[in-house]
């Protein structure tokens, strides 16, 4: 048994449709996972319901052994960070971290040692005596963080704690959490809709789509082995095309060429899928070789790196990103190479 | 910004048009005369001497001061979890309530001092003093219900779901993190019952009875058998109350955020 488990939860407000569709999770003693997906996906509404912030209408939630799906959100003693930091306007950093150490009645020699320390832990030192609204958006993120685990919580709850951050920030402020995490050794689940932030924090990822999770793996898996559609659209994959599976690792195009791929197969799968960056051009193959497509350049963009153009051939317009010094032209005609071991079936 | 001559006189000729009847009033109340003239001969603080040893008005002017404090404490106790709820929870009929919480701002004064009246104070045989109350408790309730809701309504709700993370019941949370970040909200709603509630004298004029009289109501009926500067003193001294405190709820929360 794990130390988090999610069984079978659904969540719906109006009992028509389904916000949490029997959704399972189960999360072991001192990861860090994370709940990817986009939008309107599900993920805010299970970290809502872990934190007790909503009741499930059905299954049950259960931390260290105990059902805790119908205690209340005060006493499940998780700490929680919100995507608007809700620091508490009317009290000094020391104070808001001190909340919930004085809820629990503790000595006050021992609520200003933890408040210390914690304020060490999360560098903000000399900050204590300030209101938050003399404090930048990165302080307020830490004392977000400090706040939630000063009470020593079972489970630390993050709703895209680094959204409301700029860029250079958010890599800085990903690998301090990251850091504070492991060194406390805290079961934590972490929701955000940026992949790159959650490949590098996490431990494991589910990867959300309209209430359900649609893969639970660790980062490289997802983003090396997705095992549906939906899951390659969200992490990059931009090519997809029909494919009727003859033997094993063996494929046909909808135009007749043979497709070989090395990954892995299951039954019911027919979609091929490539990441723009894995397709190769290549000037003068012959274009009835196996595992490749011609096809007509429409668009050519520049990305820095690289030039990125759009090929319409006879499976489907395909993009393909090519760092090459051969640069070609909008309406070359062009041979497209696509590797059987980069060849991806969902 | 461009400046348009034409504009700025018409809004100069608007401001003495709104302000000059009161610098008559101010001339008036230090007039020698025994009725009031404009503009005056003599001068003397007389008249002051006169309103601030007159037992009616200075009796009328401590029970206007109770009941306005009394309304309004009642309404801010009734009013401030009623706009709480309004703002947070999902009632049924939230917007049939809050109309409803309104609509003694939008009822003629006349029409609800006469409905308590007629169906509170006769029905229910109130002694004068309670239906007062009741009458001033309404007109406090719906400036407490809109300042102070509208106040909860900025007020970040995940504040108060954090605190429930941390161990706080929904009891302790309002307690200890609602209401310290509301205050100014309530200070000032406390502010606009307040004179709203002590300036009235449509409600006053109907649940008034023998030897319970507010101010204002006093006023009324003094004006209409004298005709001497200690009215007008008296106005002084009321615009002078009144002028404190909108100049309090100006420093704390600013007009403009009420109205």
């Amino acid at each position: 048994m794990s130390y988090v488990e999610l069984n079978d939860i659904r969540v719906s407000y109006d009992n028509k449709t389904d916000i949490l569709k029997d959704l399972n999770l189960s999360i072991e003693k001192g990861e860090l996972v994370s709940l990817l997906g986009p939008s309107g996906c599900g993920k805010t509404t299970t970290l809502r319901v872990i934190a007790g912030l909503i009741e499930p209408n059905d299954g049950e939630f259960i931390v260290d052994g105990k059902n805790l799906t119908k205690v209340p959100v005060y006493k499940r003693e998780f700490g929680m960070v919100f995507q608007s930091y809700a620091l508490f306007p009317h009290l000094t950093i020391k104070e808001n971290i001190a909340f919930g150490l004085k809820l629990r009645k503790e000595k006050k020699s021992s609520i200003d040692k933890k408040v210390k320390d914690i304020l060490a832990i999360t560098g903000l030192g000399e900050l204590g005596d300030r209101y938050p609204k003399q404090l930048s958006g990165g302080q307020r993120q830490r004392v977000a963080l400090a706040r939630a685990l000063v009470i020593e919580p079972k489970l630390l709850l993050l709703d895209e704690p680094l959204s409301n951050l700029d860029a250079k920030l958010r890599v800085a402020m990903r690998i301090e959490i990251k850091r504070i995490q492991s060194q406390l050794g805290i079961t934590s689940v972490f929701v955000t809709h940026d992949q790159e932030e959650c490949f590098s924090i996490s431990d494991k990822v589910a990867v959300m789509n309209k209430g359900i999770i649609e893969q639970f793996d660790t980062p490289e898996e997802i983003y090396k082995n997705p095992k549906s559609e939906f899951v390659a659209r969200f992490i990059g994959f931009e090519n997809f095309f029909d494919l009727t599976p003859i033997e094993k690792g063996k494929y046909k195009t909808v135009d007749g060429t043979t497709f070989l791929s090395t990954r892995q197969w299951e039954p019911g799968k027919h979609i091929g899928t490539i990441r723009p960056d894995d397709i190769d051009i290549v000037s003068n193959t012959e274009s009835t070789a196996t595992n490749t497509v011609s096809g007509t350049i429409k668009v050519r963009t520049f990305l820095g790196k690289s030039y990125q153009y759009e090929i319409e051939t006879s499976i489907g317009a395909l993009l393909v990103n090519e760092v090459d010094d051969v640069i070609y032209q909008v309406g070359d005609t062009v041979t497209l190479m696509i590797p059987a071991h980069k060849l991806i079936i969902v | 910004m461009r400046k348009n001559a034409g504009l700025q006189i018409f809004a100069w000729i608007v401001f003495a048009f709104l302000i000059v009847p009161l610098i008559i009033i101010v001339v008036t109340s230090f007039g020698t005369n025994s009725t009031i003239q404009f503009p005056i001969k003599g001068f003397t603080f007389d008249w002051y001497g006169k309103v601030f040893n007159n037992e009616s008005f200075m009796n009328s002017f401590y029970l206007s001061l109770e009941i306005a404090f009394i309304a309004t404490v009642l309404a801010l106790v009734v009013g401030i979890p009623a706009a709480y709820s309004l703002a947070r929870h999902k009632v049924f009929g939230r917007n049939w309530i809050k109309s409803f919480f309104l609509s003694p701002t939008i009822v003629p004064g006349l029409v609800v001092g006469y409905a308590v009246y007629q169906f509170i104070v006769i029905q229910f045989q109130f002694p004068i003093f309670q239906g007062l109350l009741l009458g001033h408790f309404l007109i406090c309730i719906p400036y407490v219900i809109r300042v102070v809701g509208s106040t909860i309504e900025q007020l970040d709700f995940s504040i108060e779901e954090v605190s429930w993370t941390l161990g706080c019941t929904k009891l302790q949370t309002f307690i200890k993190v609602v209401l310290p970040n509301i205050t100014s909200g309530i200070f000032a709603s406390f502010m606009l019952a307040f004179i709203n509630s002590f300036n009235n004298i449509p409600v006053s004029q109907f649940l008034s009875g023998p030897g319970v009289t507010m101010l204002p109501t006093n006023l009324m009926n003094y004006i209409e058998y004298n005709y001497d500067p200690s009215v007008s003193a008296l106005s002084v001294v009321l615009m002078l109350g009144t002028i404190v405190l909108m100049f309090i709820i100006e420093k704390t929360l600013g007009l403009t955020s009420i109205s």
